[in-house]
């Protein structure tokens, strides 16, 4: 009987246990996540633990790996252009503060809009990510850690992180990059602009994860 | 739409549309025809002049942009009589052959000097990429290089 007891005892110790670290394991999800829950609202508990990040990570890296993307984002000191991600013509430099050199500014060209007679594009505050935001030639893994990590996101929160992804004139303008020199329109991203917008958000809600 | 900017230091007020380039406003509206039509595209630079200081392809530059600004074209350099540094240099060194794409480079360096004003070859090279079809980079490089020693002098007589 004494033995008996003895278990039941270490049984109901158990339950409480595991009741204690259920709750908390919901409490860190809910405090990490419950932001961009409340934005994210397709979403519900189950389709979190069942890979909606990972889901929504795949998504948001078909836009991220785009050459819209891309060419803005290079490893090197020269701007890509066009559909194949060529080196910019006319030998345009990356500069100091990645925006060109003295002459030869990106706003020498590219105005805040795009110009549809010319064929040049435009967006507020056209130039390229800052060198340790470079994504050319990384995995989509490789990606995420370098958006997630402040010392190559330019210092942003992930709350920051997911509004320059869905709010930034700049990166939303991938969805309307108007007519090339030849007045053909310019390729977008294989994802919906909205889609993208809600795939980030989820992926935030989900914890941010990066998937192998 | 009503635009006023200033051209060369003086106000300029017109009735334009908005989305007309601000090389054809400055050469059809204004009349001042120093500033050349290349490619239309902001790719050869023959356009080039200088907003606020910058330079900038004005083909392809909305004219509503220039609203409330400083432009500067070839004919606003000189002091009258006295030559822009860079026109004097671009004269002791012969450098025009045609000539029709020599403003925008003359623009583009300005705006290289105001940064640099001692500019290495690389400066010149990552700086200064318009396009000229009788090939006179080597004696435009000259001509930079004159215009910054000119520049230097000038300013240390100044100094004085």
């Amino acid at each position: 009987m004494k033995e008996l007891g003895g278990t039941k005892k270490r049984k109901v110790q158990l339950c409480l246990g595991l009741i204690i670290v259920f709750a908390g394991i919901a409490f860190l999800t809910n405090s990490a996540s419950g932001h961009y829950q409340d934005q994210a609202n397709t979403l519900d508990s189950s389709q979190l633990e069942n890979g909606h990040g990972e889901v929504a990570f795949r998504k948001m890296m078909e836009v991220l790996t785009h050459n819209r993307c891309i060419n803005c984002h290079p490893s090197g000191d020269r701007p890509l252009q066009g559909e194949d991600s060529h080196e910019h013509y006319f030998s345009v430099q990356r500069g100091p503060d990645n925006h060109g050199v003295a002459a030869l500014r990106c706003e020498s060209c590219h105005q805040e809009e795009n110009n549809n007679y010319s064929g040049v594009p435009g967006a507020p505050h056209w130039g390229l990510a800052p060198k340790e935001m470079a994504w050319e030639g990384l995995s989509e893994q490789e990606i995420g850690a370098v958006i997630l990590n402040p010392v190559t996101n330019g210092n942003r929160s992930l709350e920051e992180l997911v509004r320059h992804m869905t709010e930034d004139s700049l990166v939303l303008w991938a969805w309307d990059p108007g007519v090339g020199v030849d007045g053909q329109p310019r390729e977008k991203p294989p994802v919906m602009k909205e889609e993208f917008i809600a795939a980030v958000k989820e992926w935030a809600a989900a914890g941010a994860p990066i998937p192998d | 739409m009503l635009i006023t900017f200033r051209l060369n230091g003086i106000p300029r007020r017109m009735d334009v549309d908005e989305s007309m380039s601000l090389l054809w406003v400055i050469r059809d509206v204004l009349d001042l025809k120093g500033t050349k039509f290349g490619c239309g595209k902001a790719a050869c630079g023959a356009c080039t002049l200088l907003v606020d200081g910058q330079a900038v392809r004005s083909c392809s530059y909305p004219v509503k942009l220039a609203a409330g600004k400083e432009v500067t074209t070839i004919e606003g350099l000189s002091d009258g009589e006295i030559l822009h540094p860079v026109q004097q240099a671009w004269v002791e060194e012969v450098v025009p052959q045609c000539g029709y794409c020599q403003p925008g480079f003359m623009m583009a360096t300005v705006a290289l000097l105001d940064q640099h004003p001692q500019p290495t070859d690389d400066d010149i090279d990552k700086s200064i990429v318009n396009i000229c079809r009788c090939g006179t980079y080597y004696r435009m490089r000259r001509a930079i290089h004159r215009a910054a020693e000119i520049m230097s002098q000038s300013e240390k007589r100044n100094n004085l």
